[in-house]
């Protein structure tokens, strides 16, 4: 569906396997140019969404990064071997993020 | 104006305003078999009815003013009816849960000011609101993590919450389903004797015909309502809202100023900002005070973030509660105004649909008669 216009210099995890990308660009971009669009699963439905606006409006790019929930991917620069998964549902309160 | 009488779209109906209360009885009336035409502005335009609460709410109504509490309730007893038909016109479920409501006391001071408001209420009649101590709370919410601070609550069992704009968006499916017009995009800026019928003229120049028309215009009711012989003193009371990410279920109750939505987001309100002023900005100083006490309810949502904040204004009258009346110089006329147009959808949609439509409104609305404001200087909320 994309492609990238400059070479990447890194990788991420995603849902447990590595996927290129370049240090700096927005997570969102990372999954978009690896053929991802299923960011998240809805809490209402669960229905599969990904990123609308691509600029921290629409939150439909919800991701977990690192251990904390509801990250907008497109508002997190990339750093290398960081580890996203989908969002499955709304935020799992009780046993939240402390370490965050 | 160019149009001729004979290429006027004429209605039975016209409502001026399509936000909650207008669309309301729009759809009631065009549920009914009238033809109407539901007139509203454009996208820019004040409307409460997109930036509200939520709450369907009868706890705090009605003192000082019987006929509102009976209005009220009677509106929360059809309340179940309006939401399983909004949710099919909508194609989504409104979220209409009447789980009973609180309202939460964080000190000795607001416990005591809550109980004698109850006491004060039950001598009113208002039999199914009472006070609930910390252990009757812990009960009825097992495993909810109120923090330390809340001493007790009010409590309605009788009291819900649904999702705004899913009404509101359903209300005018439901208006559109039944062969009714919704025609945004232009305010309306007279109103005028056409033989026999109304000429309503906008602001783009356009023209419709009606033989009854309602002024359900919000903030902007007191102006219109004027056109048709009516003083209908409404001012602006602006609130704001906050809300959080989604997050799994955490309070089960709906409160004043703090609920759980549907989906999963803490809506956290809400100001009464009673200075005259159109703004609808919000200030840093009121939502963290917002924050800050919502989260000496609930603790926990201390490390929620906050996705977005809003302030929308409420149309309010001298005495605080809604007013609702036929022009005695206008036949045929009428004006509906209040700020709780979430928890009366369902009156507004029924029964004074039915009213205006038969000519004669309610048995409630000679109490809600805006003509009781005249002289009256004292202003207070309710
Ligand atoms: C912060 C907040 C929280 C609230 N919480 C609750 C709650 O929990 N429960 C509850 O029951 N209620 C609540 N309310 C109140 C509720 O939202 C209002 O009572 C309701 O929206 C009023 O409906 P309305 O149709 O009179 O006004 P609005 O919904 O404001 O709509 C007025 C409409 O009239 C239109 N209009 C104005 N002038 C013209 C013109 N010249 N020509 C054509 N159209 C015109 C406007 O464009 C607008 O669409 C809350 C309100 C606020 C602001
Ligand atoms: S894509 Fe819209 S907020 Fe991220």
């Amino acid at each position: 569906m994309f492609r990238r216009t400059e070479p990447t210099d890194c990788t991420i995890s995603w849902e447990g396997r590595d996927i290129p990308a370049r240090a700096g660009e927005s997570l969102a971009v990372t999954l978009l140019a690896a053929g991802v669009t299923a960011f998240r699963q809805t809490p209402v439905t669960g229905t599969e969404r990904g990123p609308l606006c691509l600029m921290g409006a629409c939150f439909d790019c919800l991701v977990e990064l690192d251990g904390q929930q509801n990250v907008q991917a497109c508002l997190a620069p990339v750093r290398p071997g960081m580890v996203a998964a989908m969002q499955r549902g709304a935020r799992h309160f009780h046993q939240s993020e402390d370490a965050a | 104006m160019r149009a001729t009488l004979a290429t006027m779209e004429r209605f039975d109906v016209a409502v001026i305003g399509g936000g909650m209360v207008g669309t309301a009885i729009g759809y009631g009336c065009a549920a009914l078999g009238a033809r109407v035409a539901v007139l509203d502005e454009g996208d820019v335009a004040l409307r409460a009815a997109r930036g509200n609460f939520g709450l369907v709410w009868g706890q705090s109504k009605g003192d000082g003013m019987p006929a509102y509490g009976d209005w009220t309730r009677q509106s929360i007893r059809l309340w179940p009816d309006l939401a399983a038909r909004v949710s099919g016109l909508a194609g989504r479920d409104v979220h209409y849960r009447a789980t009973g409501g609180l309202g939460f006391c964080l000190d000795e001071k607001e416990l005591a000011a809550k109980a004698d408001f109850v006491r004060r209420r039950h001598n009113d009649g208002h039999a199914t609101l009472r006070m609930l101590d910390r252990r009757e709370l812990l009960e009825l919410m097992p495993g909810c993590p109120l923090g330390p601070e809340v001493l007790g609550a009010s409590f309605d069992p009788s009291d819900g919450h649904a999702d705004p704009l899913v009404l509101l968006h359903g209300m005018q499916a439901g208006l559109l389903r039944a062969g009714g017009r919704h025609l945004p995009g232009a305010a309306v800026t007279g109103i005028d004797d056409a033989a026999g019928f109304w000429r309503i003229t906008r602001a783009d120049g356009s023209a419709i015909e009606a033989s009854r028309v309602v002024i359900a215009a919000g903030v902007a009711t007191t102006p219109i309502a004027a056109m048709v012989g009516m003083d209908v003193p409404v001012r602006p009371v602006r609130g704001q809202n906050i809300v959080t990410e989604r997050l799994d279920p955490i309070l089960p109750l709906p409160a004043s100023a703090l609920r759980q939505t549907g989906d999963g987001t803490i809506q956290i309100g809400v100001t009464n900002e009673d200075d005259g002023s159109f703004e609808i900005a919000t200030t840093t100083a009121a939502l963290a005070r917002m924050a800050a006490r919502a989260i000496r309810v609930l603790p926990a949502i201390k490390a929620a973030r906050m996705n977005r904040a809003w302030a929308a204004l409420r149309p309010m009258t001298p005495d605080g509660f809604p007013a609702y009346a036929e022009s005695a110089t206008h036949r045929g006329c009428f004006v509906a105004t209040c700020h709780s147009g979430v928890t009366l959808a369902a009156v507004h949609a029924g029964p004074l649909a039915a009213g205006i439509l038969a000519g004669h409104l309610p048995e409630f609305a000679i109490d809600l008669h805006p003509d009781r404001f005249r002289g009256m200087t004292h202003v207070s909320s309710h």
